[in-house]
């Protein structure tokens, strides 16, 4: 079953000069966790508000259950659950207010759907005489969430929910996530860490307005080509420097505590090379190993594809 | 790098009850990459204030750039620089604009201005938009470029808040390369930043949980210390012992 | 309705939870008011006035003596004739004068019925309508105390004369001129900038998303203000009748009437300006520029329309305060009833109508 489609979406602004959605297709399945993983401006929101039935497509369709997002937005706009990119609540109401009123304009009540946000919401409940703008990031990000869930919408829209919020309450937030999804509730997420991308069932990396990949998170990781390798040395920005200046190399780029590098023969194994060329260039403590390559890997690796490309 | 820059002693910061900062004690060295973490609501923009000057500490003694933070604010603001993710560059401004009123600010003769900005176009890369409104460059330019304004000055020491969120992942690679080109010129940079990956670029790291630093030290011992495998997980353990969840 | 009900009531909570605003929202018109009061009575103590007295008898005396004794009057000099009342007028010292005609008391005593004359200089409108319902305040009373000890009826018919503006064009202008203004500013500039924060906030976003009616917001973020708007006309009538004074002459109902005609005019107003306006700066200053100045300059609140050159006197017929000045004014003043300002109102009608059907049209069920 699907619950989310787009086929060939466009979205233009600025007198057709900005294109901020490129012909994008793809489809959501019933029950699934989705991700658009990309960087700010890759057109994420754009896709959202067009599924939300905010924005017209300039070009092509989408559906959202089964509805069409120009004809049938009355419909849709009643069944789904939206968190805009910032913490769209209101700052000079109590946490406690702000629900409620968002439950009666949706037509319900916090006692009706208390089950379904009782997970979230008990977290913040202690806060709940506390004015939302005096909450911290992570309270924020729990009331959004919460709000957003309190009409029992068949798909949840969350557009960055994870922005500006610290590692800590990111892990939370996706353990939220995953206890929505086994409720049976589609969600489609965006984000521009990459790390969270392995938390999904399926993602599509988007940069630019054009998705340059829709899979699994290990499908996209297995369709990385050629070998990666990590590498460091006890002068890391120096050790960067040189590396990019190694005749063989393709790219270099800083990842975690190593460099990771890749070679113009992706397949070979430059390993002995390396080592002498770094010996030479009086580089001490030096490591070097093959590793598997993380989504971000995969994106910048994409980028990179597409540029040289261009 | 042995040279202190930054020297804070017992730094502490009260709203009423609520102790913000407790008893910060740690110092900077001349030239390195410094990173400060805590989650949010931990106590890192108190303690970031305090340290440029925006904010009088409750007690404690702290220097910065040689400088009393009680007394020398202006000596401290003239030899800091600060960037935030939010708001360093004016984006109904040009480039050019942009750059010539930062180095207005900071006193640089019109000929020095004329140089740096040269400079500065030249090092990003910027030679087509130089004459372009800052609001129509792709955030990762905009965050490069007001990196670079911040440091126009040449000060000892530039603090950045979370200057990576949201910028693409090679973009925030070139923004470290930035970083790291800075402190060769001997630059010290005070980060904070929500990816724990970029953590393992500083040269050391301290971790503050409910207004105390817990832990500060390198990426590699830090990790050896927790016996974890990456910063994040080290993060992760410290920070969810934290009781405060408020700012 | 229940979700509209709380959709008010948030509004509600937004207008009491901002401190600074709520004391603006309903401290304005009592600053004003009390600002433009004070300005008036400030000028009427110890206005300089002249007296005529061809009859020179007891009551004549006894009222100059009267007139004399309140604070509000000094009688600069007796004159002989009124021949010298214009040139006395043309120095500009004096501000009203005072004729008593021939056989004053005599009139009084035989005929039960004499007559006295106030000339008033009415280029400053405000002082001269002021200073007359003095006098008159006063010669009513010396009437009154009169016909306690005689036991008859008896009557003097204060003549009333206003020099250089016989009509009283412009009388009392601040208090409707109040009223069009603070309405207009909390009307628009409120409606305008609650609606652009819901904007900026992304709040509208979820709203629009929900199955809450677009039409529910706007009569949601109208209705309070509307309130607002309603407490603030009942204090500024207050005001003006208990502390300044300033009766009412005409139907209070009428008044409310066109006065919530005018607060929906304006809604819909705030309503067009927060559909162009995408931040709350361009929201405010679009509403003080759409409200502050026409009604300022072209209500006819400070500067007759009459005076003006055609093309201002053409393009203050669109400035709905324009109308709703005169409307009150008329009623207030003059006690018109509907069936003299019914023209007035019959525009101010329309532009409402226009304001609202356009600002319904354009108001947008998806983002930009």
């Amino acid at each position: 079953m699907t619950s989310v489609e787009l086929n060939n979406v466009t979205k233009k602004y600025d007198k057709e000069k900005v294109v901020a959605v490129d012909d994008v297709s793809l489809s959501v399945s019933k029950g699934e966790l989705f991700g658009l993983i990309g960087p700010d401006g890759a057109g994420k929101s754009s896709i959202f508000r067009i599924l939300t039935t905010l924005l017209l497509p300039d070009g092509g369709t989408a559906t959202v259950e089964g509805y069409d997002v120009v004809k049938d937005y009355k419909t849709i706009r009643g069944n789904v659950g939206y968190m805009p990119g910032r913490f769209s609540l209101y700052q000079d109401l109590t946490v406690e207010e702000n629900l409620s009123f968002f439950a009666t304009v949706f037509g319900t009540s916090i006692e009706e759907n208390y089950e379904l946000i009782k997970d979230i919401y008990i977290q913040i409940e202690p806060f709940k005489k506390r004015r939302a703008g005096k909450l911290s990031g992570g309270m924020k990000q729990k009331l959004a969430l919460s709000c957003a869930l309190i009409h029992k919408p068949s798909i949840l829209f969350l557009d960055e929910p994870t922005t500006g919020v610290d590692a800590v309450s990111r892990k939370e937030f996706w353990e939220m996530l995953k206890r929505l999804k086994q409720q049976g509730i589609t969600i489609m997420v965006s984000t521009p860490y990459m790390d969270e991308a392995t938390l999904c069932d399926r993602i599509a990396l988007i940069q630019s307005g054009k998705i340059l990949s829709v899979d699994t998170p290990s499908g996209i990781v297995k369709s990385y080509h050629g070998k990666l390798f990590a590498i460091k040395s006890d002068a890391m920005y120096k050790l960067m420097n040189d590396l990019r200046a190694f005749e063989h190399t393709r790219s270099c780029f800083a990842f975690g505590e190593y460099h990771h590098i890749s070679f113009k023969e992706r397949d070979k194994d430059y390993t002995e090379e390396v080592l002498n060329y770094l010996q030479a260039k009086g580089h001490t403590g030096v490591e070097i190993k093959s590793v598997t390559p993380a989504i971000e890997d995969c994106f910048i690796d994409m980028v990179e594809e597409k540029k040289s490309e261009a | 790098m042995n040279s202190t820059v930054i020297k804070a002693e017992k730094l502490t910061k009260r709203y009423g009850d609520f102790v913000a900062a407790n008893e910060l004690t740690f110092d900077v060295r001349a030239g390195e990459i410094f990173g400060f973490l805590g989650a949010n609501g931990a106590g890192k923009t108190t303690a970031m204030r305090m340290l440029c000057g925006l904010s009088v500490p409750s007690s404690g003694t702290a220097s910065v750039a040689g400088y009393d933070v009680y007394k020398q604010t202006e000596n401290i603001k003239r030899n800091i620089g600060y960037m935030s993710q939010k708001f360093s560059l004016y984006e109904d401004l040009t480039v050019m604009e942009n750059i010539g009123f930062y180095a207005g600010i900071y006193g640089l003769t019109d000929k020095e201005i004329k140089e740096k900005s040269v400079q500065l176009v030249d090092q990003l890369g910027l030679h087509d938009s130089a004459k372009k409104l800052v609001r129509s460059l792709p955030l990762g330019w905009k965050q490069k470029l007001s990196f670079l304004v911040a440091i126009i000055h040449q000060p000892k020491i530039v603090f950045l808040d979370e200057p990576t969120s949201g910028v693409d992942p090679v973009a925030r690679r070139q923004f470290w390369d930035l970083i790291y080109q800075a402190a060769d010129t001997g630059i010290t940079a005070f980060v904070t930043t929500h990816y724990m990956d970029e953590s393992e670029y500083c040269h050391r790291v301290s971790i503050m949980v409910d207004g105390n630093i817990r832990a500060l030290d390198s990426p590699a011992n830090l990790k050896k210390h927790f016996s974890a495998s990456s910063m994040d997980e080290v993060f992760q353990g410290l920070a969810r012992e934290a009781k405060r969840k408020e700012d | 309705m229940k979700q509209l009900f709380s959709f008010i009531k948030k509004e509600f909570l937004h207008v009491f939870r901002d401190r600074k605003t709520l004391m603006l929202l309903f401290g304005l018109p009592v600053v004003q008011l009390t600002l433009f009061g004070f300005a008036l009575t400030n000028e009427v103590k110890n206005a300089k006035i002249v007296v005529a007295d061809y009859s020179k008898d007891i009551a004549t005396k006894q009222i100059t003596e009267k007139i004399e004794a309140s604070k509000y009057f000094d009688v600069e000099k007796s004159l002989k004739s009124h021949d010298e009342i214009e040139a006395a007028f043309k120095t500009g010292k004096i501000k009203l004068a005072i004729l008593f005609p021939e056989n004053f008391n005599e009139n009084l005593l035989h005929l039960h019925k004499a007559q006295i004359q106030i000339i008033a200089d009415a280029s400053d409108i405000n002082t001269a309508t002021t200073l007359t319902n003095y006098i008159s305040a006063i010669v009513a009373d010396y009437q009154r105390q009169l016909m306690k000890d005689a036991s008859i009826p008896l009557t003097i018919t204060p003549e009333i004369r206003m020099l250089y503006n016989p009509e009283l064009k412009g009388e009392h202008t601040f208090i409707p001129g109040i009223m069009a203004m603070i309405m207009l500013l909390i009307c628009v500039m409120m409606t305008s900038i609650s609606i652009v924060r819901e904007k900026e906030l992304g709040t509208m976003e979820i709203l629009l998303v929900s199955p809450f009616k677009p039409l529910m917001v706007i009569i949601a973020k109208f209705i309070p203000y509307l309130l607002i708007s309603f407490f603030n006309i009942t204090s500024i009538l207050l005001i003006s009748v208990y502390a300044l004074e300033l009766p009412i002459k005409g139907s209070i109902l009428l008044l409310y009437s066109e006065s919530l005609l005018f607060v929906v005019t304006a809604l819909a107003i705030g309503l067009l300006i927060s559909i162009q306006a995408q931040s709350q700066q361009t929201a405010m200053f679009g509403s003080l520029m759409a409200t502050m100045l026409p009604t300022l300059l072209l209500s006819g609140f400070i500067f007759p329309v009459e005076n003006m050159p055609l093309p201002l006197r053409i393009i203050s017929n669109v400035v709905p305060s324009k109308w709703f000045f005169i409307i009150v004014k008329s009623i207030m003043i003059k006690g018109a009833g509907i069936s003299v300002v019914w023209k007035e109102t019959l525009v101010l009608t329309g532009m409402m109508l226009f304001f609202l059907t356009v600002s319904l049209r354009k108001f947008k069920i998806r983002l930009a």
